[in-house]
Order: C-alpha cells, then sequence, then structure tokens
C-alpha cells in the first residue's frame, strides 16, 4: 500500500512541476475550435488567417513564447459542439482557446471555458449570452454582440423616418438577438416592428416570407442572414421586386463577402457594422496590403476580427510576461488594454465585449463603402451579466 | 389482386423483416456470468482510464441502454422503427427543461423524463401500429421528424442551438446529499447501475408470458391473431416500455453533457442505434451492447485524426462503406455470426466425429 | 389575407407541391415495384441540383438541354446503380434495406464533399427566364418559378402517358400489382427493374435541377427533401403516382400557408396532417395502383 502511495506521490509531484514548467516556457498551445468545412467555412479560414498574421507579425511569437495550433473543425454543428471542444480542453490540453462563428457552438465551448476555467478569445460569434448571463473573466470577445449591428441599423432606420418595419431571419439566436436590437434602436427612434418573420436554419427558400412582406408593405425590411443564404436572400428580394420600394436594412454580414455573388441585387444597400472595407486608417491601410500579400485576397471583418483576436491575447501575455500562470493578471491585462485594430481603437467592456464605433455603409460595386460613423462606442448592455 | 399483393407483402413483412435469428429467449453461452463480469471490468475501469477515456465509456453506457431499448422493439417483437431518437430525445429535453437554474430531485426529475418519453410513445405507438412493415418504418420516422421540428423550431424549447443544463440533479433526503450527479465518479456509477438494471429487466420481461407473447408475434402474426390472440396490446406495450427506456437514457445523456440540442432526435441518430442493434446482432441482448460498444468507437476510429490522419476528414465514407461491407456480408452482426460460427463448427466436428467412428 | 395574396400564396403552394411530386414519385415507384425502401433517394435530388451547378458553365443559357443532359446522366447513373448495389437488396429484409441505403447516403455526402466541396452555392436562373411578371402591385412573382411548375406539370402528364399508355407501363403496373406473376409470364423482371429504377433516380435528379436556381445547393440538401417525401408517400398510398400527387399538393399548401400563419410551428404541420390521413387511412388515400 504505501508503495503505491509513494508511487502516486512522484507522479502528482511530477506532473504539477511539469505543468507549472510548460506555464512559464514551452510553447504556447492555441487550440482553433473553427468552421473548416459547411456553410461558414470561408469565414473559419479568414479567421485563422487574420490570427496568423498577427503572430507573424509579432515574428511568430506572443509574450516572448512560440505558438503551437491544435485544430479542430465544428463544422458549425452545435450538437457535436461539447464533445469537440473536449477534445481540445482534455485531449489536447490547450492553454487558449479560440473559436468560433456559430453562436450555439460558441455557446457550448463558453460553458466548457468556465467548467474548466480555461482562456477563451472568441473572434467571431455574437451571442449576447456568451457576455451576458455565461460573462466570466476568462472568456473575451473581440468581435461584436450580436445586438450591437442590429440597435445601430435600428438607430439609422428610425432616424430615416421608418415608422413601420418588418424583420426577417433563420430561427436561431442570433437572428433572434439581432433582429431584437434592431427594435430596440428603431423604437428608440420613434418606429416599430410590426411583424418578426423566421424560418429555419439554414433553409432558404424565402418565397412564401417575401409574399407575405409584400402583402404587409412596411416602410423598411431588417434582414439577418450570413453566407449562402445571404446571397440568396438579397437576390430574391430583388427578383420580387420588393428592393424597388421596400428599403432591404441588414447587419453587414448581410453584403460581407456576398457582393461577388449577389452583384446587382445589392446595389445601394445600406448596412451597419463594425468594419468597413475601405476604412482609410493608416492601420487599416497597412493592415489589407498585408494580408493580400501573404494570402493572396482581400481580407474581410472576419479576418479583422482573428487578427483583433491575437492581439488581444498578445497584449494579456506581455503583461505576465509569457506566464500563464498568473492567470488572473493576465485576463486583466487581457480586457483592460486598449486594442489598435484595423477597424479603429477600440475597448473591452467589464463583460468582455468589444465597445465600438458602429460604422453606416454603403454598397458600391463590389465593396461596401464607408458613409458615416450611425453610433460612436456602442457598448452591448451585457444584460444578465453578474460580473 | 392488390389485396392479395398487400396480405402476401405483410405476411413477409412480419417474417422476414428482422430475418431468421437466433431465439432471443434462448440461453447464450455463459449465461449470467458474461455479463456480470463485464459489468465488473467496467466498473473497476476508472482506476486504470484517464477522464477522456471515461467519457468515451459513459457515452458508450448511455447508447447502450438506448441500443437494449430498440432491442425490445426490433429483436424480441420485430417492429423496425426508424424514429427511436424521438424518445431519447424528449426524455433529455424533459431534463433539462424541468430542472431550472437551480437543480431538481432526481426522484421526480428522473420519472418524469420517462413518464414524458413513454407518454409521447403511447400517441406515436397508437398511429403507427395502424400500419405495417415499410409504412410503419416510415411512420415511426415522420413522428420522430416532427418532435425533431418542434425542439428545432420553436423557441419554447431553445431552437436549434440546443439548451444547457446549468444545475445537475441531486438526491437529497432531509439536508444530506445522498447523490450528487454532478460529481463524475457518481454519475460513473449509476449510468452503470442503469444499465445493470435495464439489461436484467428486459432479460426477465423477454422470459415472462409476455416476452412469449411478443416471440409470438414476432414470428408469425397472423398465426397468433387466428388463435385468437389480440396482438395491438401487446405491440403498443413494448413500443411504450422501448419508449420509456429510452427516456431513461436521454435523463442520462442529459446529464453526463450537461446539454441537448435538437440533433439528438434527428434521423441520423434513429439510424445509428438501428446500426447499432445490426452490429451486435439482432435478437441478442449481448449484441445490443456489444453493438453500441462497437459502432461507438468505430465512429471514434473514423473520426481520430491520430490513427487516421487527413482520411478522418472523410468518416462519413469509411463509415458508410464499413456498414455496407458489413451489414452486407454479417447481417447476424457480431453476436449473430459467433453463434453462426459456433454451430458450423459443431457440425463440423460431428461430421468428424461420424467419419472417425 | 387579402384575395391578391391569397392567389399568390397559392400559386407557392403548387409549385413547391408539384416539385415534391417529382420526387415522390419516383420514390413510391421505386418502392411500388420493386419493394425497396431506398433512404437514399434524397441523395439522387441532391444529384440533380449539384449537376445544375456543375453543368452551368457549359451550357450557359441552353437550359432545357442541360436538363436533358443532366437527366440523361442521372438514368444512367441509377441504371448502374441498380446493377452495382440496389439488386442486391431485394432479397433483403427491410431494417437491411434501410440500413444499407443509410450507409449509401453517408458515401454520397462525402464523395460530394470530396468532388465539389462544401459550400452553400447559388445557380443563376437562365436569362429568358429571367425577371417576372407584376401581380397587380403586390409583387413581381418570377417567370422561373412559372417554368418550374409548368415543367413538373409535363412530366406529371408525361408520366401518366408513359405508365397508362405505354407496353412499358403495362409490365410497370403489372409489375406493382403481382411481382411473381409478372415474372412467371416470362418478363425479364430484372431489366424491368433497372429501367424502374433509373427512371425514379432520374425523377428526382430532374426535380433538383429545377430547384436549383430557387433554393441552391448545399450540403445535406436531400435529407429535408427525403423525409418529406416520406410523409408524401405515407399519405398518398405506396406505390399510387396519383397519390403521390394529391398528397404533394396536399403538403404544399400545409407547408406554405404554415409558414405565413403559424410561423414557428409550421414545420409540424405536415405530420399533424399524416396524422390524420393515418387515423382514417392506415394504407393512404389511395389503394396501391395508378
Amino acid at each position: 500500500m504505501p508503495h503505491v502511495l509513494l508511487r502516486a506521490a512522484a507522479l502528482s509531484t511530477a506532473l504539477i512541476a511539469s505543468t507549472a514548467f510548460a506555464q512559464s516556457s514551452g510553447p504556447i498551445k492555441i487550440g482553433l475550435m473553427l468552421p473548416y468545412s459547411g456553410t461558414y467555412a470561408a469565414l473559419g479560414s479568414a479567421i485563422e488567417n487574420g490570427f496568423k498574421l498577427y503572430v507573424q507579425e509579432q515574428g511568430g511569437k506572443l509574450g516572448g513564447r512560440e505558438v503551437q495550433y491544435f485544430k479542430v473543425d465544428d463544422e458549425s454543428e452545435p450538437s457535436k459542439a461539447t464533445d469537440n471542444v473536449n477534445k481540445l480542453i482534455k485531449r489536447d490540453n490547450v492553454d487558449v482557446l479560440v473559436g468560433t462563428v456559430h453562436s450555439g457552438v460558441a455557446l457550448a465551448m463558453a460553458k466548457a471555458a468556465k467548467d474548466n476555467n480555461t482562456l477563451l478569445v472568441i473572434p467571431n460569434a455574437g451571442a449576447d449570452a456568451i457576455t451576458g448571463p455565461m460573462c466570466a473573466p476568462n472568456i473575451v470577445r473581440s468581435s461584436f454582440s450580436n445586438w450591437q449591428p442590429g440597435y445601430a441599423m435600428g438607430v439609422v432606420a428610425g432616424q430615416k423616418g421608418v415608422k413601420r418595419a418588418m424583420t426577417i431571419t433563420w430561427g436561431y439566436a442570433a437572428g433572434a438577438e439581432s433582429t431584437k436590437g434592431f427594435t430596440e434602436g428603431l423604437e428608440k427612434n420613434g418606429g416599430k416592428v410590426i411583424k418578426d418573420l423566421t424560418l429555419p436554419f439554414p433553409q432558404v427558400e424565402f418565397q412564401a416570407l417575401l409574399t407575405e412582406i409584400a402583402a404587409q408593405k412596411p416602410d423598411a425590411v431588417y434582414a439577418f442572414f450570413a453566407g449562402g443564404g445571404a446571397v440568396k436572400f438579397v437576390k430574391d428580394y430583388a427578383a420580387a421586386g420588393l428592393n424597388k420600394t421596400i428599403p432591404l436594412y441588414g447587419p453587414g454580414f448581410l453584403t460581407d463577402g456576398t457582393l461577388e455573388a449577389q452583384g446587382a441585387s445589392a446595389q445601394n444597400m445600406l448596412t451597419t457594422l463594425h468594419y468597413a472595407d475601405n476604412l482609410d486608417t493608416p492601420k487599416n491601410n497597412a493592415f489589407r496590403k498585408a494580408y493580400a500579400i501573404a494570402y493572396k485576397s482581400q481580407p474581410d471583418v472576419y479576418a479583422v476580427q482573428g487578427y483583433d483576436a491575437a492581439q488581444i491575447l498578445a497584449n494579456g501575455l506581455k503583461a505576465v510576461g509569457g506566464d500563464l500562470g498568473k492567470r488572473e493578471q493576465l485576463a486583466a491585462a487581457m480586457r483592460k488594454t486598449p486594442v489598435d485594430s484595423p477597424r479603429g481603437k477600440f475597448t473591452l467592456s467589464a463583460a468582455g465585449n468589444p465597445v465600438q464605433d458602429m460604422y453606416l455603409r454603403e454598397v458600391k460595386g463590389n465593396n461596401n463603402e464607408f458613409r458615416s460613423v450611425a453610433v460612436k462606442a456602442l457598448a452591448d448592455p451585457a444584460r444578465g451579466c453578474k460580473m | 389482386m392488390a389485396s392479395d399483393a398487400v396480405a402476401a407483402t405483410s405476411a413477409a413483412d412480419t417474417v422476414a423483416d428482422v430475418g431468421a435469428l437466433p431465439d432471443i429467449g434462448r440461453r447464450e453461452p455463459g449465461g449470467w456470468l458474461v455479463p456480470a463480469a463485464a459489468a465488473l471490468v467496467v466498473a473497476a475501469l476508472p482506476l486504470f482510464v484517464a477522464p477522456y477515456g471515461q467519457d468515451l465509456v459513459l457515452r458508450i453506457a448511455v447508447y447502450a441502454i438506448f441500443a437494449l431499448s430498440l432491442e425490445l422493439l426490433v429483436g424480441a417483437t420485430g417492429l423496425v422503427s426508424l424514429g427511436h431518437a424521438a424518445f431519447l430525445g424528449i426524455g433529455a429535453y424533459a431534463t433539462v427543461l424541468a430542472s431550472g437554474s437551480d437543480g431538481a430531485s432526481i426522484a421526480w426529475l428522473l420519472p418524469l423524463a420517462v413518464l414524458a418519453a413513454a407518454a409521447y410513445a403511447v400517441v406515436v405507438g397508437a398511429l403507427s401500429l395502424r400500419t405495417r412493415g415499410v409504412y410503419f418504418i416510415m411512420v415511426t420516422l415522420a413522428f420522430a421528424q416532427m418532435a425533431y421540428f418542434v425542439v428545432h423550431d420553436t423557441k419554447a424549447a431553445g431552437g436549434s442551438d440546443g439548451i444547457f443544463l446549468y444545475a445537475k440533479p441531486t438526491l437529497a433526503v432531509g439536508a444530506t446529499t445522498l447523490v450528487d450527479l454532478g460529481n463524475r465518479a457518481a454519475l460513473y456509477y449509476i449510468v452503470l447501475a442503469a444499465l445493470v438494471a435495464t439489461y436484467a429487466f428486459i432479460a426477465m420481461l423477454l422470459a415472462s408470458r409476455f416476452g412469449h407473447a411478443l416471440a409470438g408475434i414476432r414470428v408469425n402474426e397472423q398465426r397468433m391473431r387466428a388463435a385468437g390472440f389480440s396482438t395491438t396490446p401487446y405491440k403498443l406495450a413494448a413500443f411504450v416500455v422501448a419508449g420509456a427506456l429510452a427516456g431513461l437514457a436521454g435523463f442520462l445523456l442529459a446529464v453526463k453533457d450537461g446539454t441537448v440540442n435538437p440533433e439528438l432526435l434527428s434521423w441520423h441518430e434513429s439510424g445509428a442505434v438501428l446500426l447499432m442493434l445490426i452490429f451486435g446482432g439482432i435478437g441478442s441482448l449481448r449484441g445490443a451492447v456489444v453493438g453500441a460498444v462497437a459502432f461507438t468507437l468505430l465512429k471514434e476510429l473514423f473520426q481520430s485524426e491520430a490513427l487516421l490522419g487527413p482520411l478522418a476528414q472523410h468518416w462519413q465514407l469509411t463509415l458508410g462503406l464499413t456498414i455496407i461491407a458489413f451489414v452486407a456480408a454479417l447481417p447476424r452482426g457480431l453476436i449473430g455470426s459467433g453463434a453462426q460460427l459456433r454451430a458450423l463448427m459443431r457440425e463440423r466436428t460431428a461430421r468428424a466425429a461420424r467419419k472417425s467412428a | 389575407m387579402d384575395l391578391a395574396t391569397f392567389l399568390v400564396q397559392c400559386l407557392n403552394a403548387v409549385q413547391y407541391g408539384l416539385l415534391l411530386f417529382l420526387v415522390a414519385s419516383g420514390l413510391t415507384l421505386i418502392f411500388g415495384i420493386m419493394g425497396v425502401i431506398n433512404l437514399a433517394h434524397g441523395s439522387f435530388y441532391m444529384l440533380g441540383a449539384y449537376l445544375a451547378f456543375a453543368l452551368a458553365p457549359w451550357f450557359g443559357d441552353w437550359f432545357v438541354t442541360r436538363l436533358v443532359a443532366g437527366v440523361a446522366l442521372a438514368a444512367i447513373f441509377g441504371y448502374v446503380l441498380e446493377w452495382a448495389f440496389f439488386s442486391f437488396l431485394y432479397e433483403r429484409d427491410h431494417l437491411q434495406q434501410v440500413l444499407l441505403t443509410y450507409a449509401l447516403i453517408l458515401v454520397f455526402e462525402e464523395l460530394r464533399s470530396i468532388l465539389v466541396g462544401n459550400d452553400v452555392h447559388g445557380v443563376p436562373a437562365p436569362s429568358w427566364l429571367g425577371g417576372g411578371f407584376r401581380l397587380g402591385g403586390l409583387m413581381e412573382y418570377p417567370w422561373y418559378r412559372v417554368f418550374a411548375s409548368a415543367a413538373c406539370l409535363v412530366v406529371a402528364l408525361a408520366l401518366y402517358a408513359v405508365v397508362q399508355k405505354t407496353r412499358l407501363g403495362m409490365m410497370i403496373r403489372a409489375g406493382a400489382s403481382n411481382r411473381d406473376m409478372v415474372r412467371g409470364l416470362g418478363v425479364d423482371i430484372r431489366r424491368l427493374y433497372r429501367i424502374v429504377f433509373a427512371g425514379g433516380v432520374a425523377l428526382a435528379a430532374l426535380a433538383g435541377m429545377i430547384a436549383a436556381p430557387l433554393s441552391s445547393v448545399y450540403p445535406n440538401m436531400g435529407a429535408s427533401v427525403l423525409i418529406i417525401c416520406f410523409v408524401v408517400v405515407v399519405i398518398g398510398g405506396i406505390g399510387s403516382i396519383t397519390g403521390a400527387l394529391i398528397a404533394s399538393l396536399l403538403v404544399g399548401f400545409v407547408d406554405t400557408f404554415g409558414k405565413v400563419f403559424f410561423a414557428e410551428w409550421s414545420g409540424v404541420g405536415i405530420y399533424l396532417l399524416m396524422a390524420i390521413v393515418l387515423v382514417w387511412r392506415p394504407e393512404g388515400l389511395m389503394k396501391r395502383g395508378f
């Protein structure tokens, strides 16, 4: 018996010692859980490209330590999310989790990160709950909350005199939160939403709902779709002739990365987002040039978010000199350091979400061109966050 | 002429639907010892296996309960249901929805989950059993889809992202907590106990008069009816018991994962549990468990980048081809083929003995 | 809901129902004649959709030619598939058929992923079918949708003509009523099966090709169509083409109007319809036959 105990004690001491050792030297293990297949695959690779570009600009090191990547394809499937994130946390023992695009998957990641106290940086998924009821010191987001672009668009719509509006989106959390933001922004500016239309994700057969929109004759329509669904919706909306009489508004996702496919049907559309392709700032110009050279394609908002995710992590690591053992200081530094992003400078709220300017953009040709600042330094209300 | 064809099909369906198979009531080699030994081995596993491995064992155990519940329908009664995942999902969702944010007592949460699944089984069974053969397969699938859409599309059930279980259920007497399912060790042994209990329960059920009636229905329903036996109540009872046990599996799955989502009710899940049965061998309780182990491990293997490298991405292809090869070559599954092999060996030794005599 | 909107929604419902009919008729034929339950039927629909996408750059605006080419390719594929795989399924029991065809779905999905990738693709309608006509101040109804409905109707009529008026159709009807008798009468049942199977695949693929510009092509698009087709076949009666037509239209209406009136519960509507039919007529609305 004592023999076994002795061996167990020795083993555990060695384990603890080695983890402590690993925490201050050796490579940082970064677990990338992104969609590498399915409808969001392009977004996944853009985020990874942006992330790696920043690391490359720092000479391949963060906080003075090399970076080792572990990748898992989450397939944008919430049903497999818990299993997938456990592969990174329990099997690969990563130090930091980075991911993902789909909000449902990200929620599972946030829960696992909370349960296992793993650092999590979210480079896209806008689920309000992550910086709401699920907020935690070790979870931070470099992108947006679904509420933010929706609210900004609602403000713009209200200021343009929209009194009766309809919303249409997929029936999942991201859609509901985005339209809720729009409704709030619109109501604060004198309008209201008369009907919310939804269809199951990822269906794109909009005909019956477009007919309903035509029948109700609202002043404007707010739509939240992304990827292939965004392409189809904008095209179908134009095909039904609705774009001539009822302006279509949406968050930037409706027209980001999709303009070539949407062509004429998207021209002159107004959208709100925390980024615009042609923001004429030194940081953005340098970023776009570097990205184009490295990856032979133009960056989009997803690449910027990936880039900033790496930056936020780097800010924290710099403050603790690369020692992951100083977890509390690391997490605090990640939150408190302002981020110099291609989108403009922004800070992080206490709940971990960017407090940033929302830009109004208009589609011209194949670009979303900056028109004005819709709302300055917009902070997500972080409802339900008890931090 | 048309009615002849219909009658011919349904008779053929009743017998041929699951093929000839070893009588489910017959004693398998080793009797009770083999399952009991297996249970002991599994109970001792946490001493040797890392948490990731324990998670895997837990998952297999829950799916074994799920597979056993379907065995009662497919193997014992001869009813092929392609919608069994609905009951798994309903049990799971009931668990999470009724838990609220403070957690609940196992004493009422577990029966609630089981009853919710059983309730849906009564409705689906009553309607589906009006049909036979292929119709039955398609109708059970359709009803599972209906349940899928309710949880997938409506806000009441959380939508396509699923919902989280914020506090695991406990069993408390007064102020003392007897069982806390948030404790990993407690969960492990409770799941194992549930598996053993389910196995024993079904075995006893099949050995009873009820089980014999089911066997009769499976072999030749028309003959049973001709003898004056009213078969529908028996089939419905089997359907409901199977659904209830699937609900139990759903409860355990929800507690283990801490999250539920609509894919639990998808037809892929229903297909997967049927595959487990055919892998193990229809008509054998051991087969159900063996099949659950085989299928889960196979899926892990095909998805493992460590073992298969880039091929792991295309696991649907490797898994699909393997299934085709397996079902085509070994339709009796591992246990059934084992029995076949043993019978073959016996015959060979007997023949050799006769020759030498 | 005013009259104009109601009429437009009816148009939408009929268009959807007719497309569904093409796929369901293939499924019910294959089941009715060969007795094989085929879960991979949705994959043939997907095949057609991806064919439309793949052939688009080669055929440009020659849309009807593209359709014919795609149907021909699909029919050949179906013929070969029957010979290589499905002919072995006839003797097996339903459970094995279910599982083998389920495995086939997995294989097809992965092959699709390897050959064409996982992205969502739009398929443009031909320019001569572009635009639409104004429905009294309400909205524009796209010409392409009119074409889709018309094409499905033409195919339905052709199917009826073949089944009722030709020798092949006679053999098909006979095989549906009594397979063994037909074999006993000396008809080459194997070749008949192969032709019927190829026809079923071609029908599903045609539906996919026509639907591609309307619904885009994306992974797993066959799955939802398949299950709705099962519902159509159960409601209409296995082996009955007329039943499939009636059931498809019913489902089209329930689905379209459900989306408008019941929003999040619309997905449940067609299953409730199926439940009602089951209570009333467990064997489907039309008896086996045409």
